[in-house]
């Protein structure tokens, strides 16, 4: 078993209503100092038997089809 | 009663398919119901994708419902000029089918907004909007979480150059959609997606007047088949 992970976020000019939400609730927690906080998604894939090149190319291409929206998100692909 | 047949898609978590079946109804055609899981248009001659939460807005709103059997025939028939009209989900549905431009993300208020709301009709080449004239003003009710349209600057230049911006907010733009955009359609004007809901705007009595009922009535595709290849 191999575990395929993929990190998605938000492009950097799309405004984060979740991480602005979060970030407004830090100094209430007596936190200073953070100055931004974005908010994303992150999936594992467990995927049986040997993680081949096709294999992850297709993890891949569902990263960017169904995984992400290319207009607005940016993702990222790492095998664990 | 003569009229068009137009088909109104359910998909799980659909919530104002019913509503939309009725507008079509009171529009003077026949609703067909559509099932998500069907590969078959049953040869309509226009499609409604209704609000609200397909498959629970899990992912992304829309992201799900896009690979459902019936959203390839629906792709596939306005590729052929099938007049296609995405509402609040529906319109979510179109962008991440890509038979829109842009994408809907949530509300920059991080509220979910219901109310009336004004706006402005601006494109009315389409088989939606042009019962319309250009700049007519209408209230339709509006609710949504994630209704904020955004897009690159040089997308929104393109719609706004070619007239595709169908729809505009009046007053404070109640969810920072980029330049007050409500709906907006693809470059040959036979799919439309609306984010407020003219579906409850159909009817005495229910809603706020009657506004909504223009974007039902398909006159040239009536008349014409203008929109069909």
């Amino acid at each position: 078993m191999a575990r395929v992970v993929v990190d998605v976020m938000l492009k950097p000019e799309i405004l984060d209503p979740q991480g602005k939400a979060v970030h407004g609730a830090l100094p209430r927690l007596g936190v200073e100092g953070v100055v931004d906080v974005r908010q994303g998604k992150r999936f594992e894939l467990e995927v049986e038997g040997e993680l081949t090149e096709q294999r992850l190319a297709q993890l891949h291409d569902i990263a960017e089809r169904l995984l992400s929206n290319p207009v607005i998100e940016d993702f990222e692909v790492h095998v664990a | 009663m003569s009229g068009l047949r137009v088909g109104v898609v359910t998909f799980p978590g659909s919530l104002d398919d019913v509503d939309a079946r009725r507008a079509v109804t009171l529009a003077g055609h026949r609703a067909v119901p559509l099932w998500h899981r069907d590969h078959d248009l049953q040869g309509v001659d226009a499609v409604v994708l209704p609000g609200g939460f397909s498959y629970g807005d899990y992912l992304r709103c829309g992201a799900i419902s896009r690979f459902s059997p019936l959203m390839s025939e629906v792709v596939a028939g306005a590729g052929d000029g099938l007049p296609v009209l995405g509402i609040c989900n529906g319109f979510q549905v179109l962008c991440e089918s890509h038979l829109l431009p842009g994408a809907l993300v949530r509300n920059q208020a991080q509220r979910f907004v219901c109310r009336d709301q004004r706006l402005r009709i601006e494109g009315t080449g389409t088989p939606w909007t042009q019962s319309f004239t250009p700049g007519q003003e209408i209230v339709v009710p509006l609710k949504n979480g994630e209704g904020c349209y955004v897009a690159d600057e040089a997308t929104l230049d393109e719609l706004e150059a070619e007239g595709r911006v169908v729809a505009r907010y009046l007053g404070p733009d109640p969810n920072g959609s980029m330049r007050g955009i409500a709906g907006v359609s693809n470059a040959r004007g036979n799919v439309v997606g609306l984010m407020p809901h003219p579906e409850h705007a159909v009817e005495d009595g229910f809603g706020p007047g009657l506004d909504g009922l223009g974007f039902f009535t398909l006159v040239e595709a009536l008349a014409s088949s203008a929109y069909r290849v």
